[in-house]
């Protein structure tokens, strides 16, 4: 024997020992034997036969094509007409049930096609599975069955050949052609009657095919008609099936009557539920599943009402929900407000690290898990068996129990040690502990709350859990700048209406109305306000402010940031949350500031937290744009906003205008405001025209002559600004002087008129002015 | 003269403990007004009206601060100096509707934009005076007392419970004692995890807790970490 020939042997290269020794064998026999001589392998008798099967079987695929092109239609059908067994077995299938028989035969023949398909070339496929099926059969029967066979029953025939289509699928075809061929072969040798035997049988069949040719092709018209049919049968089943569904779902609102009985009966929940999802269906694709007649609003309503019958909600929150979610989302919304969120606390690393806290409460019996990858210390409990809130590892204060939503503003506020910062609702304490943690127990946290009975828990929260840094003091919030300001990072949990919280109290579902919101929301304007006057800009490594609420209403969320966006120098920044929606920009009419798809939203049934709004604001600068007294006040602020790079400097004019000592500074100042603000020009306008009017009678003439000089003055202080704004200033000096006893007499025409023949004034004004100054 | 008798006067007057701590009338008003007549040393009998209006919270008196650290040596003993020189800085302690706050210096400034009625928390609270001026520990101050507690006691995972709700510590639920543990010492006690539970006063020395039979007590409860739940409300 030789040397193992194992291709996985390595052979050992390199200098050495052990690489000078000889090789295994299959290098050293590469030396000799070139690939020309491994070509042609010598063969067994067996791989003989069977590799002149296999180029058999290339040529013989045609061969039976050609045989089977005769022997099926040659019409035009003859592709995807199969000359069916069914054919042979006409008779049988005549008399039983065609139905199932078809459906039997036509899955068996249509699982053969999908595998000749599969298997490539449909008809020479077909054909070879036709003829390696007769071959098959050729095979496996015994002399005597050939004997059988060649009596020509067709019926053995076909129960053969059906039982070879049962035995042997399509896929076989290739094998059991192969043993065809190669019994063939075999036969060969012994008797050519194999062969013999197929010409027979073709001839047979041929002749049975002539003899009952019409009533083959009436049969074959039937196979076909009954493919036909039972294709359509299969199709009309389905539509049938689909009909079912749709007559179910043909979702029908109920009438006038029907509303009426269910307002009396107590209806059944299943029914609402069903009908709840039909509902949706329909609305879901409106356009064809509607009944005709019906508007959009009836579903809708009709929808409302179930809702909140099933759901327990009062109409407001529903509509307001319709509103916010589209309707695919708002049963899920629905849905995961009725079961509470899972339990989740928070490792306080003051005191413990999150692996041995984990590793503690596993021995106690809690079955936790951490609660994700975006936090370090949040760990979700999914059941246990003691009170979690009162294991001696809570007592201790190693951790704290605190919805996963809370993680997120604080994580959004990042503190940095040694800042001074202030929660301004921070009752019960959860976040305020978790920036101390953050912190380290570093520089100084100002804990406030409005409520004194809800700050016992937050002094208890913070003495337990070790921190050492905050004040803790009962102010209300919206006075708090006025006690201390000058913070590096705010954050503001405003108190809101709890409708994302719904799942803890659902209490929430019927008490709140249009009226609560709009209480929250002017509550939670001026806290923002107060919140960013605390903030200090300037300070060197803040200057944030993180606004969250536990609510899904954009009147809480959206809206008020965006009102502090106007009202004061800030600007939102990304939160640092990579997941959750992202805000509004704009809702129902009205139209936000596009930064606010930095905020982030999220919701109890995508996110499996309590619903959450957060939002990321920077204080760019300290001064307030002050807010004029007049009505009108949205619409100047536009223009205010503008005059941000100019407030320092507008500032002491505008402080000194309310004194009244430099009353033409002032109106120069508001005519700058005039000329910056050009989209709100005209109601600007308005404004300090307004403002201009206190001063009209006794010091009209003072005025007179400090125009002259508010001509002068501003144009000096403020080279960069245009001369538009100075000729606006003539532009109003002049106007004042002419109309000094007209004091608000329609302003609003006179701005269009101001602004219509702009041009023209502006010249006249010039001239004038030009002759007084000289 | 007089003015210097006057102000002598008060000077006595304010350090006067009584005077000091103003009477609170009602949850809005935190005024006292006392008026104290006293002679001052030139014979003229000076009425002096104290308006103590929005006190702020005021350092502690000599007294004061010697019967709270009195206390606090029961437990960790000299090491009291290390609570107030600490390397990040000073810490102190100041008195606040009679409780007694540690708070870092920097803090303290802060706190002092605070009007008093306002201020809710300052720190750490350690406890507080009782109306006859004694000094009364609270569980909040265990996390300053643990690392540096003289004097420990470890309590068998049984007996953690019992003591977390406020029991007494008895012989059979004893695991550790530190050595020559006098009687009636403050004591720290902690769970067999090394988790500090509360603190309390030893009822026997080590000896004796050695010898003494299993239903008795060796340690009286004092505080415990239970109370956080427990007394909620009078933590503030």
């Amino acid at each position: 024997m030789g040397r193992k020939l194992d291709p996985t042997n390595q052979v050992k290269r390199g200098p050495g020992k052990k690489a000078r020794k000889q090789k295994g064998a299959e290098t050293e026999l590469a030396k000799f034997i070139t690939d020309e001589e491994t070509g042609p392998k010598r063969l067994s008798s067996r791989a003989r036969k069977r590799a002149v099967k296999r180029v058999h079987n290339l040529k013989k695929p045609k061969e039976v094509a050609a045989e089977k092109a005769k022997k099926g239609f040659t019409d035009e059908n003859s592709k995807w007409l199969t000359p069916a067994k069914r054919k042979r077995k006409a008779d049988e299938a005549e008399s039983e049930d065609d139905s199932d028989d078809l459906w039997e035969k036509e899955e068996e023949e249509v699982e053969e096609e999908q595998q000749q398909l599969k298997k490539g070339g449909k008809e020479q496929v077909k054909k070879a599975a036709k003829s390696g099926v007769k071959q098959v059969e050729e095979e496996d029967d015994d002399d005597d069955e050939e004997e059988e066979e060649e009596d020509g029953d067709n019926d053995e025939d076909d129960d053969d050949d059906e039982e070879m289509v049962d035995d042997y699928g399509t896929l076989e075809d290739g094998s059991g052609n192969e043993a065809a061929a190669a019994e063939e072969d075999d036969s060969d040798a012994e008797e050519l009657l194999p062969i013999e035997r197929a010409a027979k049988k073709e001839k047979k069949l041929k002749e049975t095919m002539g003899l009952e040719s019409d009533e083959d092709d009436e049969e074959d018209d039937d196979d076909d008609d009954d493919d036909v049919e039972k294709s359509d049968d299969d199709i009309e089943e389905e539509d049938t099936v689909q009909t079912n569904i749709d007559e179910m779902d043909a979702f029908r609102l109920p009438g006038a009557e029907e509303s009426e009985k269910e307002g009396v009966l107590p209806l059944d929940l299943k029914t609402i539920h069903q009908r709840i999802k039909d509902n949706i269906e329909v609305l879901c694709n409106f356009s064809t599943k509607r009944e005709e007649g019906k508007e959009r609003a009836e579903y809708i309503s009709l929808l409302k009402k179930d809702l909140s019958t099933y759901y327990s909600y009062n109409n407001f929150l529903i509509e307001k929900l319709i509103d916010i979610f589209p309707l695919s989302e708002l049963v899920d919304f629905l849905e995961a407000n009725e079961i509470q969120r899972p339990v989740t606390i928070r490792t306080n690393t003051l005191k413990t690290r999150r692996r041995d806290l984990a590793q503690a409460l596993i021995n106690r019996g809690v079955n936790l898990d951490p609660l994700g990858k975006w936090s370090k210390v949040g760990l979700v409990i999914y059941d246990s068996s003691v009170p979690v809130g009162a294991t001696p590892e809570y007592l201790a204060g190693h951790y704290m129990l605190q919805g996963a939503s809370s993680f997120l503003p604080v994580m959004a506020l990042s503190p940095q040690e040694g800042e001074l910062l202030l929660d301004m609702s921070s009752a019960p304490g959860g976040k305020t502990t978790y920036i101390a943690q953050l912190m380290r127990n570093t520089g100084v946290i100002v804990a406030n709350d409005a409520n004194a009975d809800r700050l016992k828990s937050v002094v208890g929260n913070i003495h337990r859990l070790g921190v050492t840094n905050t004040v803790v003091c009962n102010y209300d919030g919206r006075q708090f700048p006025k006690v201390m300001g000058g913070f590096d990072r705010v954050l503001l949990d405003a108190p809101c209406s709890g409708t994302g919280v719904i799942a803890k109290d659902p209490a929430v579902k019927t008490s709140k109305d249009e009226a609560d919101i709009q209480r929250a929301a002017h509550l939670q304007k001026e806290m923002i306000l107060s919140a960013i006057d605390s903030v200090n800009a300037e300070s060197p490594s803040g200057g944030y402010l993180v606004y969250c609420t536990c609510s899904i209403m954009v009147e809480e969320n959206e809206w008020v940031v965006d009102y502090a966006l106007k009202k004061r120098n800030v600007k939102l920044v990304p939160t640092g949350l990579d997941f959750g929606k992202e805000g509004f920009t704009r809702f129902k009419e009205r139209r936000f500031h596009p930064s606010l798809r930095l905020s982030r939203r999220f919701y109890p049934h995508s996110h499996n937290m309590d619903g959450f709004f957060v939002a990321k604001l920077k204080k760019f600068s300290n001064v307030v744009p002050t807010a004029p007294a007049e009505k009108k006040e949205e619409n100047s602020e536009a223009s205010e906003m503008t005059e941000v790079t100019e407030s320092p400097q507008k500032n002491p004019s505008k402080t000194v205008k309310t004194s009244k000592t430099v009353p033409g500074k002032a109106s120069g100042s508001k005519g700058k405001a005039q000329a910056n603000g050009t989209s709100g020009k005209e109601k600007a306008n308005i404004k300090s025209k307004g403002k201009k009017d206190s001063p009209a009678g006794p010091k009209k003439a003072k005025v007179a002559k400090m125009d002259g000089e508010t001509v002068k003055g501003p144009e000096a202080k403020k080279p960069t600004v245009k001369t538009t704004p100075s000729k606006a200033d003539k532009k109003e000096g002049g106007r004042f002087e002419k109309k000094q006893n007209k004091k608000i007499k329609s302003p609003m025409k006179a701005k269009n008129r101001m602004g219509k023949n702009k041009f023209k004034k502006l010249k006249v004004i010039l001239q004038k002015e030009g002759g007084d100054i000289e | 003269m007089l003015l210097a008798s006057i102000l002598r006067t008060v000077a006595r007057l304010v350090n006067d403990r009584r005077l000091r701590s103003p009477i609170e009338t009602g949850p809005s008003v935190t005024t006292s007004v006392l008026t104290h007549v006293s002679r001052c040393s030139t014979g003229h009998s000076v009425h002096i009206v104290f308006l103590s209006y929005i006190v702020k919270m005021r350092p502690l008196t000599d007294e004061e601060t010697k019967t709270m650290f009195e206390k606090l040596s029961k437990y960790i003993g000299e090491n009291i100096k290390l609570l107030v020189d600490r390397p990040d800085g000073t810490y102190c302690f100041r008195l606040h509707n009679d409780r007694v706050y540690y708070m870092s210096e920097k803090i303290l400034k802060l706190a002092t934009n605070f009007s008093r009625d306002k201020l809710v928390s300052v720190g750490t609270c350690f406890g507080k005076f009782t109306k006859t001026t004694k000094f009364r520990m609270h569980i909040t101050a265990l996390d300053f007392l643990a690392p540096y507690a003289k004097f420990k006691v470890w309590v068998k995972p049984g007996t953690e419970q019992s003591f977390l709700y406020g029991n007494h510590v008895l012989k059979s639920g004893l695991g550790r004692i530190t050595e020559n543990t006098m009687q009636y010492q403050g004591v720290v006690v902690y769970s067999m995890a090394d988790v500090p539970l509360g603190f309390g006063v030893a009822a026997k020395t080590t000896q004796e807790c050695r010898r003494v039979d299993p239903m008795s007590i060796v340690v009286f409860h004092q505080a415990d970490v239970g109370e956080f739940i427990r007394n909620e409300d009078t933590l503030t």
